[in-house]
């Protein structure tokens, strides 16, 4: 579904990304992890339009993204610091981003309930504590019903309860057979999420493979177990 | 696009700086209308405000707003819409809002107490003023990343055309002064978007029959319906221009 | 004013005595068909009476005591080849004509009206058009020139004379014409004892009224709209000005009011509106300018260095560009007690003058005054804080050029 072909991009004499080939398809629920500065901002927002690449192609359903803008109907972003306008209220984002994307199919307000944001529709974004925000950022992802998820850091910043609500959606989805992309540091909280992970290091990927392969190659049953032991080994080699 | 601009706007249109602007600039108005019994007197008074307070918030405050909006593009830029509609919507918001703040601080009493071709035209070099520093404002925040900068530069641009390029002309008078410079200085005055507004006032004011040589080659110049179309034409070159150029190097931007 | 006054009372009854004379009827179909046979046919005191149509005669020369009178509007037109009417004759009254396409000429200046060394005079009631000079007096005493339209529509400059032209006559009274279109509007040159009352002088080529070695005269209440440079009175003593209006004369060289070599002479009550400068004085002395008003002007007052002991006081100046500049150092003119609405000062002591002094000069019009395409800059910021500083601080102003008791209020006029 999304293919990311050869691409480069550097940032000054930074090289952030380094001749990365990656396949991602529908059903699958990876997780981006890797150290900070390796480059997963850089590829999320690649293929979101916000950073051009140097060389390369993103193709999304087989058809280059450059100079595109509609294939972003099919994606819901979660940022990972989301800022608002300051005087706009809740209402107001959810109305614009509502009014820009014109859904034909009614919208998905599971969170925007669960969340309960509908008390809290009048009041500026200026006001709100950043779990909230994140709240308000999450909502607007799952709003649409989304072919593709990318959700950066998404459960940082929330208070265990929406923490919760946020991941139960995420496996609904994944059920639903929705391709989602996550990126996070907590690699315990990823267990139940995702059933693949790519890993990063300096601009480039290092591996990308399954769950169930990474734990039955280390014989770990947690993730954040595997990945450590695969780090450590690969730090003797 | 009008979508993203209504939500910018009432955006702003809350934003407590704009309404002080909007209450500075009618205190301002009406009382300098209110004190001075002789209108012409008011509107050049006034003329001062355009030219120096108009064009320093229209450029301080757009380029903070840009700059403030970053994370709030990068969430447009993520959704099903091109980047350069983002980038129209948001300045026409910003330039709509600052016109209205103008509209009822300055305009207002303009329109109630100088109701003529010259209180109009006033008014016209106050929306220019507003409408070409917002888009320079635009220009420097797509010249650097850093807030601290892009405002540094702003505010470089507004000293640079209010007080430093009056400057300049005014040692170029003297330097040439054996020399027939009018022409010359009409094509150096076209340089600066401040020196046009305060031209197509002047003009209208009917000062230019008295600068002898100067005057006339002025007046043809400027003074005629296709001079001051010309000048217009020329501000609204002013406005496009830099925020084309912000637009182009936005459109490339990696946010 | 009042001996003058009982000497036209006189003359107008002199006069209605010569009308009760014998009438000559001139016309189409009437006794005499043209004006040159009623002429010859007629005797002092008798009126000649011209009834409509249109009359090509050459040139027509009065040369008796008589009232010629047209009633109708008849014409008389000079086919662009011939002074048109010549008075030769004291006592003489025209009345009532068109008088249109004089000749022209250099040398004997001809002219719609020309009255010869003749006193006594009355001109009224005609339009007088399209002729090289239109009314022309020379060497002639008490002429009453009166409610006549004068108007030329020539663009060569060179086929242009003057409106009301007078050269060296005495007691004229020039009153309610309408001028325009000429070089000149009305011209005095060694005229005295005159008076120019209540003239509208437009839109003419050069002075709306041009005053030349002619003392003794007074000009009240007259208006000068858009004439090339205004009005110009020159090497002239002794000219009372009041109550005109001057306005509208835009241009490089224009004034409202050009004083060239004059003194001992008035200037009260007058409007200078709208002119690019309102008053130009180039060697002048002892002259009184007071209770005008000098409003919307370029320069309200362009004082030279060769003028002195003028006094300026009580008078409004409002909305000038620049209230006054002067190209000397020296001050030996008096401007307090005037009005000035760019002055900032302010009236502790509350008796409608201000405390600290105005200075009119600004230090912008002095730079203007040295280097002319400095004005693009007027109302930039930059000149206003060179201004700013230069009220603190003078330095290239003249410090003693100023007003003492700038009035706080603007004069009632």
């Amino acid at each position: 579904m999304i293919a990311f072909k050869n691409i480069n991009k550097s940032f000054g004499r930074l090289k952030a990304l380094h001749d990365v080939n990656l396949d991602c398809n529908s059903g699958s629920t990876l997780a981006l992890i890797g150290p900070n500065g390796c480059g997963k901002t850089t590829l999320i927002k690649g293929l979101l339009g916000m950073v051009v690449p140097d060389s390369g192609q993103i193709l999304f359903n087989g058809k280059s993204i450059y100079n595109d803008h509609l294939y972003r109907n099919c994606i819901g972003y979660m940022p990972q610091i989301g800022r608002y306008p300051d005087n706009m209220t809740i209402g107001q984002i959810i109305d614009m981003i509502q009014e820009i994307r014109q859904p034909e199919k009614p919208v998905d307000d599971q969170l925007y309930r669960l969340f309960d944001l509908k008390n809290m529709a009048d009041k500026k974004m200026r006001t709100l504590s950043g779990g909230t925000t994140q709240k308000v950022s999450a909502t607007l992802a799952f709003m649409f019903n989304p072919d593709v998820l990318i959700l950066d850091e998404p459960t940082a910043g929330l208070d265990p309860l929406a923490s919760e609500i946020l991941k139960e959606k995420i496996i609904q989805e994944k059920e639903a057979g929705k391709l989602i992309l996550i990126t996070s540091h907590l690699l315990s909280e990823l267990d139940e999420m995702v059933n693949g992970i790519i890993f990063m290091q300096d601009g480039k990927i290092v591996f990308k493979k399954e769950v169930d392969i990474i734990k039955s190659e280390t014989g770990e049953d947690r993730i954040s177990k595997a990945i450590a032991k695969i780090l450590k080994s690969a730090a003797h080699v | 696009m009008y979508r993203i601009m209504k939500y910018v706007m009432l955006d702003i249109l809350k934003n407590k700086i704009l309404l002080f602007y909007t209450l500075l600039l009618a205190i301002l108005s009406w009382s300098v209308f209110s004190l001075e019994d002789n209108a012409t007197k008011g509107l050049l008074t006034l003329l001062n405000m355009v030219l120096l307070t108009v064009p320093l918030i229209a450029v301080i405050f757009s380029a903070i707003y840009v700059y403030n909006c970053g994370e709030f593009i990068e969430l447009l830029v993520s959704q099903p819409i091109k980047r350069t509609k983002i980038y129209i919507s948001i300045f026409t918001g910003l330039s709509i809002s600052l016109l209205l703040a103008f509209m009822v601080g300055a305009g207002i009493p303009i329109l109630i107490f100088a109701f003529n071709v010259s209180g109009l035209h006033l008014i016209i070099a106050g929306i220019f003023s507003t409408m070409v520093f917002t888009a320079l404002a635009f220009l420097s925040a797509s010249l650097t990343r850093d807030k601290a900068k892009g405002l540094g530069i702003a505010i470089l641009i507004w000293l640079f055309f209010a007080l430093l390029f009056d400057g300049i002309i005014l040692f170029l008078v003297f330097q040439f002064a054996e020399y027939p410079i009018e022409k010359m200085m009409i094509g150096i005055s076209v340089l600066s978007p401040i020196d046009l507004s305060r031209i197509l006032v002047l003009l209208e004011l009917d000062v230019s029959a008295m600068m002898g040589y100067t005057g006339a080659i002025f007046k043809e110049f400027f003074g005629t319906f296709t001079g001051r179309l010309f000048t217009i034409l020329l501000l609204i070159l002013w406005t496009i221009i830099p925020f084309l150029i912000a637009m182009f190097r936005f459109r490339k931007k990696d946010l | 004013m009042k001996y003058k006054i009982f000497v036209w009372l006189f003359l107008l009854l002199g006069f209605s005595a010569i009308a009760s004379g014998r009438q000559l009827l001139t016309g189409p179909f009437k006794q005499y068909p043209s004006i040159k046979q009623a002429l010859n046919q007629s005797l002092a005191g008798d009126t000649v009476l011209v009834f409509a149509g249109t009359y090509k005669e050459g040139n027509i020369i009065i040369d008796k005591p008589i009232y010629f009178k047209g009633t109708g509007n008849p014409v008389i037109d000079g086919e662009l080849k011939y002074e048109v009417l010549s008075v030769k004759s004291p006592n003489v009254i025209v009345e009532g004509f068109t008088i249109r396409n004089s000749g022209h000429g250099s040398l004997d200046d001809p002219g719609g009206i020309k009255v010869y060394a003749s006193n006594n005079v009355i001109i009224q009631n005609n339009k007088i058009e399209n002729n090289f000079f239109g009314i022309y007096i020379q060497y002639s005493k008490h002429c009453l020139i009166r409610n006549n339209y004068i108007i030329s529509n020539a663009t060569d400059e060179q086929l242009i004379g003057n409106g009301i032209h007078c050269w060296k006559s005495d007691s004229l009274q020039i009153t309610s014409n309408e001028i325009q279109g000429h070089r000149d509007g009305i011209y005095f040159e060694f005229v005295t004892n005159s008076d120019i009352f209540m003239n509208h002088s437009k839109n003419n080529i050069r002075y709306g009224l041009h005053f030349m070695f002619s003392n003794n005269d007074s000009y009240v209440l007259n208006t000068f709209t858009g004439n090339g440079a205004g009005v110009a009175v020159m090497f002239t003593k002794n000219v009372k000005m009041f109550h005109n209006v001057f306005e509208q004369n835009w241009g490089d060289a224009a004034y409202g009011l050009l004083l060239k070599e004059i003194s001992d002479s008035q200037i009260a009550g007058n409007k200078f509106i709208s002119n690019t400068s309102g008053i130009y004085m180039e060697g002048t002395n002892r002259i009184i300018v007071t209770k005008n008003s000098f409003h919307q002007n370029g320069w309200g007052m362009r004082i030279q260095a060769s003028c002195m002991d003028n006094i300026v006081t009580k008078n409004n100046f409002t909305a000038n560009t620049f209230d006054i500049t002067t190209n000397g150092s020296l001050v030996l003119n008096n401007f307090d007690g005037n009005y000035w609405d760019k002055y900032e000062g302010y009236d502790l002591n509350k008796d409608k003058k201000g405390d600290v002094p105005y200075h009119p000069i600004s230090l912008f019009s002095v730079i203007v005054e040295m280097n002319p395409p400095a004005m693009l800059l007027y109302r930039s910021i930059i000149v206003s804080l060179l201004d700013k500083s230069e009220k603190l601080i003078p330095s290239l102003t003249p410090d003693l050029f100023r007003d003492n008791t700038p009035l706080m209020r603007a004069i009632e006029l």
